[in-house]
């Protein structure tokens, strides 16, 4: 069939080239495998939606430093102004920001009492504006009343008797029947009971690297404190043209406090993902140059292994090969290489990832990336030792009679 | 005779430039690429107080949770309880000791122009200053009554310094923090330890704070802290019961001279635990630890994942521009075998030659390296763009690491270009002659 038999002696006779050859693609391959595998995981975490109206919010925070200062009063301004203003849809006082990275978290248990199992949850203080400013779809039960909004003194450490979790928060207290969390009462702070009065479907936790993200609830919380934060919602389009409208309208109501870190949504999730991000731009160029690299050397080595056949090639030219024929000698012999190399290679990645598994905190390889990464890699070899092989094809059989 | 390799490499180099130059950039990016991470991760964990961080140790207890350990691998909590880090500071055991805890305040300057503005600050006992070696501008440190009576003192620095004060000696003046006037009694000069290690908690590279005040204070409610706050049981209402949880949010520092000092601390906190038990505090077994600066360092794991990650890639990358390299250079010297063959007819010795052919791998290898001195200083650039401030200060070249990128490039060329080298050495003299 074909050469191979000669090809293949041919190769033994110049072992080391196409071993280094070899060892490059199987380098190329367990670190290309394993990058795009890391890239994939990380692309799959930032494509998470967060449950928000992302394009259309900003917050701020308001730190207050005035003393005797009535928050509860001040809280009541600022939120009838900031509602106030045209092109605001709604606005809420939140205890944390979604995706920010600072935030609160509590356990949720089915018992009361200490040692129970509980449930780590994202906590997010908020009025009855709260699902509506955020942008959250209810899924089940209803929105808290503005009777249900308690003011929760500084040093409270007591809960609201009613809730509202994410879907995958009711997910992991009820498996299998999220729906049936719908009135339940669950335990809050070990002993602190609290009703289920409604499910969103989605709503993202501050910290995007922990594993329960998902996980979330929204308890009807006004709160008295000196360092609080505003979310706002504009109507599509006008986020950027209100946020200093805003900004001073709130300075200029109350000089017994400051407005600062005015960022809108988006700015935040750039920020929470930003070594995501870099981590991939790194990864994708580390891929296209150790490809560029590991072709160049393909070429390279063809290259001087052909001229060192210059003869040999013009001889069998001579005697009847077609240029085709020559073509395709070169390009099976990088193919009988480059299998040496995936073969390796592919044990090399798999071998990489246990390792990397066990040392970073990453998920095992997925196969169909092998396989991927492989037929690339043939793909490359071939590229790479086309122009070779055409010099190659090109040499006259009259090379056969001249002498060096 | 050097000189003269050195021009027969040039000769060879020129006469073969398109695959010299392959090689020089594949060494380069390989070399660029190792350099950029190595350093990211040579900053992230260098010491950042060489002349005692063995003496300076964090102190960790365990007054967890008796059914669910603090942390998975066992380790007790990374703070201490309100009560404990100040019972452990009034005790006074150790040689210097420092309570803290990172807070926040708004500053209003005097003027009525002049706006509010917020600042970060840390609470922290008087010996905050002289264990972490704090370099002072104007002024010093407050001392030890002045923790116990609640003092309102503070520590500039120097950058509000310089905007309060325009830089002026400010000592013995005073600034209104938090509704309240605090008086100056130190400023500090320029200070930035990176990692910042006292405080690895709220971030490992933030920048240090611009305003010290004393942890006492804190107990007043004078102040309002803004660090991590972990608690496994409710606190109960109000703040003196928030004081007294056992909520973890307080750190703890003690230097400690040497061994002996170590293990008389360590014996006074088992019995410290003991007698806690005793009050029904304390529920899970002793697990007392005092971590030194770089294993505080190591157990909060302050080289990032990610930077350990990339560095693993980019060591395996600079190794696949080495047999790269290799490759290239055994078809390189091969494809002299003839001139070799010549050379050792005329009288060159098999050493002469190996000299000659691993001088021109050297140079090939220099110029890697320059090139590689040049992609790692835009990897660097690429890296702190990226991640912005996250990398302030750990994206930059030091003369120790341009160092070693030009002998971790000289070492690999020399290294990659053994073998060609030899084989090019073997060449058979007569077989070579007898073909021309």
């Amino acid at each position: 069939m074909f050469e191979l038999g000669p090809i293949f002696r041919a190769l033994l006779r110049q072992k080391v080239g196409a071993i280094l050859i070899a060892l490059q693609i199987a380098l190329t391959l367990s670190i290309m495998v394993n990058a795009i595998f890391m890239m994939q995981q990380r692309s799959s975490q930032m494509a998470r939606p967060s449950g928000l109206d992302e394009a259309n919010l900003f917050y701020l925070s308001n730190t207050v430093f005035g003393q005797n200062y009535n928050h509860e009063a001040a809280l009541a301004d600022d939120l009838r102004l900031i509602r106030g203003i045209p092109g605001v849809v709604n606005a809420t006082q939140i205890n944390a920001i979604p995706l920010s990275g600072g935030g609160w978290s509590m356990g949720l248990q089915h018992k009361a009492g200490e040692g129970e199992n509980s449930i780590g949850v994202a906590v997010y203080m908020v009025d009855d504006h709260g699902i509506n400013t955020l942008g959250l779809e209810l899924i089940a039960g209803e929105n808290f009343q503005l009777t249900d909004i308690e003011w929760r003194p500084a040093t409270s450490v007591s809960w609201p008797a009613r809730a509202i979790v994410s879907q995958a928060m009711a997910e992991s207290l009820y498996p299998g029947a999220y729906q049936s969390a719908l009135g339940k009462t669950v335990y809050i702070n070990q002993n602190e009971a609290v009703q289920i009065s409604g499910i969103v479907k989605t709503l993202q936790a501050p910290w995007n690297g922990w594993d329960g993200v998902e996980r979330s609830m929204l308890v009807p919380f006004q709160m008295e404190t000196r360092n609080s934060r505003y979310i706002i919602r504009t109507e599509p389009g006008r986020r950027d043209e209100l946020m200093p409208i805003i900004e001073k309208a709130l300075a200029e109501s109350d000089k017994n406090r400051i407005i600062r870190n005015v960022t809108s949504l988006e700015d935040t999730r750039e920020d929470s993902y930003r070594s995501h991000n870099a981590l991939n731009k790194i990864l994708l160029l580390v891929i296209v140059i150790l490809t560029l690299i590991t072709a160049f050397g393909i070429v390279g080595l063809a290259m001087f292994s052909i001229n060192r056949r210059r003869r040999q090639i013009g001889t069998r030219r001579a005697l009847g090969a077609t240029q085709l024929q020559v073509m395709r000698y070169f390009m099976l012999e990088n193919f009988l290489i480059s299998t040496l190399g995936v073969v390796i290679g592919a044990i090399a990645a798999v071998g990489l990832n246990i390792w990397l598994v066990s040392k970073f905190e990453l998920a095992p390889l997925e196969p169909q990336l092998l396989v991927v990464g492989v037929l690339a890699l043939y793909l490359v070899g071939q590229l790479a030792v086309f122009y070779p092989a055409r010099k190659a094809a090109a040499i006259s059989p009259a090379t056969a009679t001249r002498s060096v | 005779m050097f000189a003269y390799y050195l021009r027969l490499a040039w000769l060879s180099i020129r006469q073969s430039y398109g695959l010299s130059l392959l090689m020089v950039l594949a060494i380069g990016l390989g070399i660029g690429a190792a350099m950029t991470t190595v350093t990211v991760n040579y900053l992230m964990s260098a010491n950042p107080i060489p002349t005692k961080s063995e003496q300076l140790f964090y102190v960790q207890l365990d007054n967890w949770d008796p059914h669910e350990p603090a942390n998975d691998n066992g380790d007790p909590p990374d703070q201490l309880t309100y009560r404990d880090s100040t019972a452990l500071w009034a005790a006074n055991k150790a040689f210097r000791q420092v309570v803290q805890a990172q807070m926040t305040a708004v500053l209003e300057p005097e003027g009525k122009d002049s706006l509010p503005f917020q600042v970060s600050g840390r609470a922290n006992s008087a010996d905050f200053f002289a264990m972490f070696e704090v370099p002072f501008l104007f002024g010093g440190s407050w001392d030890r009554s002045a923790d116990e009576s609640m003092q309102q003192v503070v520590v500039l620095s120097q950058s509000l310094n310089d905007r309060l004060f325009g830089g002026r000696d400010s000592v013995g003046e005073k600034v209104k923090l938090a509704g309240d006037y605090y008086q100056v009694v130190g400023v500090i000069a320029n200070w930035q330890p990176r990692p910042r290690f006292y405080d690895i908690t709220t971030g490992a590279f933030n920048e240090v704070e611009e305003v010290f005040v004393p942890f006492s204070l804190i107990s007043q409610q004078k102040i309002s802290r803004n660090g991590n706050t972990n608690c496994w049981k409710p606190s109960g209402e109000g703040y003196e019961a928030f004081l007294n949880s056992e909520c973890v949010w307080t750190q703890f520092w003690v230097e400690l001279r040497n061994e002996q000092e170590k293990q008389d601390y360590l014996t006074f906190l088992n019995a410290y635990v003991s007698e806690q038990k005793k009050l029904g505090r304390f529920e899970r077994p002793v697990n007392n630890r005092l971590s030194d600066v770089m294993q505080w360092m190591e157990n909060q794991q302050v080289v990032a994942q990610d930077a350990s990650l990339m560095m693993v890639m980019s060591l395996m990358f600079l190794l696949v521009c080495l047999l790269n390299t290799i490759g290239l250079l055994l078809a390189k010297f091969l494809s002299k075998a003839p001139q070799i063959g010549l050379r050792q007819a005329l009288g060159a010795s098999r050493q002469d030659l190996f000299t000659q052919y691993l001088t021109e791998a050297g140079c090939i290898g220099i110029a890697g390296g320059l090139l590689g001195l040049v992609f790692a200083w835009l990897g660097l650039q690429g890296v702190q763009a990226l991640y912005g401030d996250e990398m302030k200060g750990l994206a930059e070249l030091d003369l120790a690491m341009v160092g070693l990128a030009m002998l971790l490039a000289l070492v690999s060329s020399l290294l990659a270009g053994l073998y060609p080298t030899w084989r090019a050495c073997t060449v058979q003299p007569s077989q070579q002659l007898k073909s021309q």
